[in-house]
Formats: C-alpha cells, sequence, structure tokens
C-alpha cells in the first residue's frame, strides 16, 4: 500500500515539522518513506507545504500532486489543494482557521478546531501535532505505538523538553471524536 | 548494516564526503543547495578540516584548485548561476589534472533563472563549460542514498583518474529526505607523486600548471589526457536498467526524471503496454552501450528532461539514428508529471 500525503499552511505552524514527524514515524515502522518540503520564497513568511510518502513498496517520485490524504491548515491551502485529492482520500482541515467546508462531495472530510484546542491546551503552537493525532485516528497510516521514538528523532536533543508536550499534543487530537 | 537515518539529500552529501576523508570545503551560498554549506560550517571545525565560505564562486573554485594541488581531497557545491561563475576555475583544474568535486544542485536557467528544480545545466557538465578540450566525470544521484554513494564515488574516480568529477543534482534531490545509509569512512587510496607537498630537499618541485606556450607540448598533453577520457568512456559507465527485459519502448532519464517515470511505468505497464527504463547514473561517460543494445529492442525512445532537450542529443548518437526518440519534457523549474510521460509513451506508440 501506498498513502501519498499532502500537509500545506502557513510558515511557522510547523507543517515541515509534521511531516518530518510521520516520515519518521514510517522509517520506524519499516516502511519506504520519502519527505519533500517547499523551499524558497513561500517559506519565508508565505504558504509552506510538504509532500510525504508512506509505502510498502519502494517510492518512485517523492512529489505529491494527487493526495490521499491532505492536510490544510490555512484557506488558501484548502483553496489550492482540494481539487488535486484523490477521489475517497481524506481532507483533513483545521477548522478554526478555515471557515469554509470544502466544496468536494466524493471524499471524506475531518475539520478540528486544532489551533483553538491548542491554545486552550497552552501549547498554541502544537495545532499541527493535533492535526497529526486525527489524522493517525482517521487512517492508519502509522501506529500509536513508539510515538516517543518518532518524535525523539524529530525533536533535536536541544529542546527535549518539547518532546513530551508534542506527545500529549498528537494523543489531544487523537482522542477528539469527529 | 548501519542504522538508516532521514537526511535530506543535500546533507548527505556533506556527510558522505566528510566519511569520504575530504576535509576542505569552499563555497558561497545558494539556493537549493544551502544545506551542504550549512553542514560543513557545522562540522569541519570539529573535525580539523577547514570551512570557508568564499568572498564568491570563482574565489572558492580557485580555492578548491589550490588544495587539489596539494593532493588532498577538496570539494566546492553550488547551484547553476554559481557553477557557471566556476567554469573558469574548472577548466583550470581540468588542464593541470587535479582531483576535485563540483556539486552542481541545479536549478532553472538560464540567467539568475528560478530556484526550483532543473536539469538545464546537462551541457555545460558534459559537453565542456569551461574553455579547451576536456571533459568532467559527471555522476547523476537519483535517491538520497545516490547522494550519499555517488559522492563517495565522485572522489575515488576523480582520485583515480586525477580529474574533476561532478555531482550532477536537482532541487529535488537536494531538498527531499529519504533514508539513508551512510557510507563507511574511507579516503584516498591513490598514490599521489604529483602533489604539491614540500620537497623536504629531497626531490625536485613539482608543478602545477595549466600554462603550456609550446603548441606541440600543449597538444601532446591534451591528446594524453584524451587516451584516459577513452580508457573511461570504455570502462566507467553506470546506468541502471529498470523493466527493460521484456520492454518495446524505452524511457531514458536521471535524477528526478527518472523517479517520475517509474511511476508513470507502473501505470504503463498495468495497461499492458511493456515500457522500460534505462537511468544514467554517469552522464559523462554517457551508458552508450546501454542505450545502442536497447535499440537492437525497442521501437522508440522517450528522453525525459527537467530541460528544453539536452540529453536527447546523447541517446540520439548513442543508438546512433536506428531508432524514433522523442522528447519529454518541462523546464524552468517544472517538473513532468506522470500523466505527461504516460502520454508520451503512448503517442510514441500510435506514430508505430
Amino acid at each position: 500500500m501506498t498513502t501519498n500525503i499532502l500537509l500545506a499552511g502557513f510558515g511557522g505552524q510547523g507543517i515541515l515539522f509534521a511531516g518530518k514527524f510521520l516520515a519518521y514515524k514510517g522509517l520506524l515502522e519499516n516502511k519506504q518513506i520519502s519527505w519533500l518540503p517547499s523551499y524558497g520564497p513561500e517559506m519565508r513568511g508565505g504558504t509552506a507545504n510538504c509532500s510525504v510518502i508512506i509505502s510498502d513498496e519502494p517510492i518512485g517520485s517523492p512529489i505529491v500532486s494527487k493526495p490521499d490524504v491532505l492536510i490544510v491548515m490555512n484557506l488558501p491551502s484548502l483553496d489550492k489543494y482540494e481539487d488535486a485529492v484523490v477521489p475517497g482520500g481524506k481532507i483533513f482541515a483545521d477548522s478554526t482557521l478555515i471557515g469554509r467546508k470544502t466544496m468536494r462531495s466524493d471524499v471524506e472530510t475531518f475539520y478540528l478546531p486544532a489551533t483553538q484546542m491548542a491554545r486552550q491546551n497552552g501549547t498554541p503552537t502544537l495545532a499541527n501535532m493535533i492535526m497529526t493525532g486525527q489524522v493517525i485516528r482517521q487512517t492508519g497510516i502509522v501506529s500509536l505505538e513508539g510515538l516517543e521514538d518518532a518524535l525523539g528523532k524529530v525533536v533535536s536533543a536541544k529542546h527535549a523538553d518539547l518532546l513530551q508536550v508534542n506527545l500529549n499534543a498528537i494523543k489531544l487530537g487523537y482522542g477528539l471524536a469527529l | 548494516m548501519a542504522e538508516k537515518v532521514l537526511m535530506k539529500g543535500n546533507e548527505a552529501i556533506a556527510e558522505a564526503a566528510i566519511r569520504a576523508g575530504c576535509r576542505h570545503y569552499f563555497g558561497y551560498p545558494i539556493t537549493p543547495q544551502t544545506e551542504i554549506a550549512a553542514y560543513m560550517a557545522k562540522r569541519m571545525p570539529k573535525i580539523g578540516g577547514t570551512f570557508l565560505q568564499a568572498e564568491s564562486e570563482i574565489s572558492a573554485i580557485n580555492m578548491v584548485y589550490g588544495v587539489a594541488g596539494t593532493g588532498k581531497r577538496v570539494m566546492t557545491s553550488s547551484s547553476s548561476p554559481g557553477i557557471s561563475l566556476k567554469q573558469e576555475g574548472i577548466s583550470y583544474i581540468a588542464g593541470a589534472d587535479l582531483p576535485a568535486l563540483i556539486v552542481n544542485v541545479q536549478r532553472g536557467g538560464p540567467g539568475l533563472g528560478g530556484i526550483q528544480p532543473s536539469q538545464s545545466d546537462y551541457f555545460q557538465a558534459t559537453k565542456g563549460g569551461g574553455h579547451g578540450d576536456y571533459r568532467l566525470i559527471v555522476l547523476t544521484p537519483a535517491s538520497v542514498q545516490e547522494m550519499a554513494d555517488l559522492t563517495a564515488l565522485a572522489f575515488d574516480l576523480s582520485d583515480k583518474y586525477r580529474m574533476p568529477a561532478m555531482l550532477l543534482a536537482d532541487g529535488t534531490m537536494g531538498q527531499m529526505m529519504e533514508p539513508v545509509e551512510l557510507p563507511a569512512e574511507s579516503g584516498s587510496t591513490v598514490a599521489k607523486p604529483w602533489a604539491v607537498t614540500g620537497t623536504g630537499l629531497a626531490r625536485r618541485h613539482n608543478i602545477i600548471n595549466s600554462l603550456y606556450l609550446d603548441p606541440e607540448e600543449l597538444e601532446k598533453t591534451n591528446y594524453e589526457r584524451y587516451e584516459r577520457y577513452a580508457f573511461i568512456e570504455e570502462h566507467e559507465a553506470r546506468w541502471e536498467s529498470y523493466r527493460m527485459d521484456d520492454a518495446e519502448y524505452c524511457i531514458v532519464a536521471f535524477g528526478i526524471a527518472a523517479r517520475v517515470a517509474k511511476n508513470a511505468i507502473s501505470v504503463l505497464r498495468a495497461q499492458g503496454i511493456k515500457v522500460g527504463l534505462i537511468r544514467p547514473i554517469t552522464v559523462w561517460p554517457f551508458p552508450k552501450k546501454a542505450i545502442a543494445e536497447a535499440a537492437e529492442q525497442v521501437s522508440a525512445f522517450l528522453s525525459v528532461e527537467l530541460s528544453m532537450g539536452q540529453m536527447i542529443e546523447d541517446v540520439r548518437l548513442a543508438e546512433n539514428c536506428r531508432r524514433p526518440v522523442a522528447l519529454c519534457r518541462r523546464t524552468g523549474g517544472m517538473i513532468p508529471t506522470p500523466e505527461q510521460i504516460i502520454e508520451s509513451v503512448k503517442r510514441l506508440k500510435g506514430g508505430n
């Protein structure tokens, strides 16, 4: 099985970090993975996105142009990518920041107020990981086992104190029944 | 087996270079390869190496020329416009028969161009780039693993044949992360009696130079160099054959284009269209034999490139006009989609 994931939002929302976490989690589960970020001007304050592929087979192109799973954390990203999602795919949107629903009727949609939940949780910068938790719940692309190991790979040793709060945020998102 | 780590392609190049014994890096930042310089800046001072951000690309390549003359493993990296600036120095290094590694993580051109991925420096890398009769060994990675492995190989080939080597990557290869098993520690195993390391008053001076005012002598050095190049063309061409066993159509693509082509091949094969891929891992020397052999088997070729069509000339020379060669291209920082390649292959089929 191959899952093509596209994550998109503003620079600073932790889009690339969330993608890197999913990639490492897949790697630790012995899957084939690739991670490709947007780079350049959009990194400096505009929209950021990254392609993550998690697969049981060797990965061809690392570019995700038709995602099975779209994770969007701002309106411009939903506008830009919702039509690209494959029929039957899944769209996850941060409903705190995106005021509208998707126009698509042939995909599964999950709206969660991740940014609001993150604020209420006292970790306003971790809406990305709340989104990620819900993605794990709804897709099963990676397992809930061993989250700490994968976080340990992406949270730098300097910020080891952030490991637990990231873990909490993932669990918060995972626990949300929609 | 060593643990697999997730690394950006650019970082894999830098770490692999260090593991191959490179302790001297000279560069100047430019997107999309700056992570190489950043990695070197962090690591080199800790292992007794030299990281130096030069005042310009021209300066950096001449620093490379200097260290190369001492026989130490040395490298620089840049992206397309910066590589253009380095061409004079590369020609001098080739003319002085010195080993060195030059990394080009290509972006769209010509001119300042853009910062998105490209393969449009193919002509520059394989046909000269600078002035004079010379070649570079040019390796084209198509995964983060190959970014590491081909860096080590480039140093070895460069030492072995006493000539500069180039790693010709692109923005996606530089920026993407994949699991990579880093190569073991190694270093130069080739004797370098020509190196300028001090005579110890025990031998005559070695002279590193590319100036020959006597044309007969200059001609002789060029002939000698081309004998070496002929040997390399015969022995060092590398490629991957992918699903070619029963192929009726052959895609030729390297780097990111080859990755996209593999997606297209899966779809086409599922539709019963027998298509395979020859992926050059060296573009100089170009895998001529592989292409010539494929020409006996397939009915047409498709060259897939992130340029207006540059490698296609080498494909045509290699297949020697026996089969039609079509082009599937995007340029300026755009990348062909699998769908575009699928359409192009189907047009080949229609043309029969």
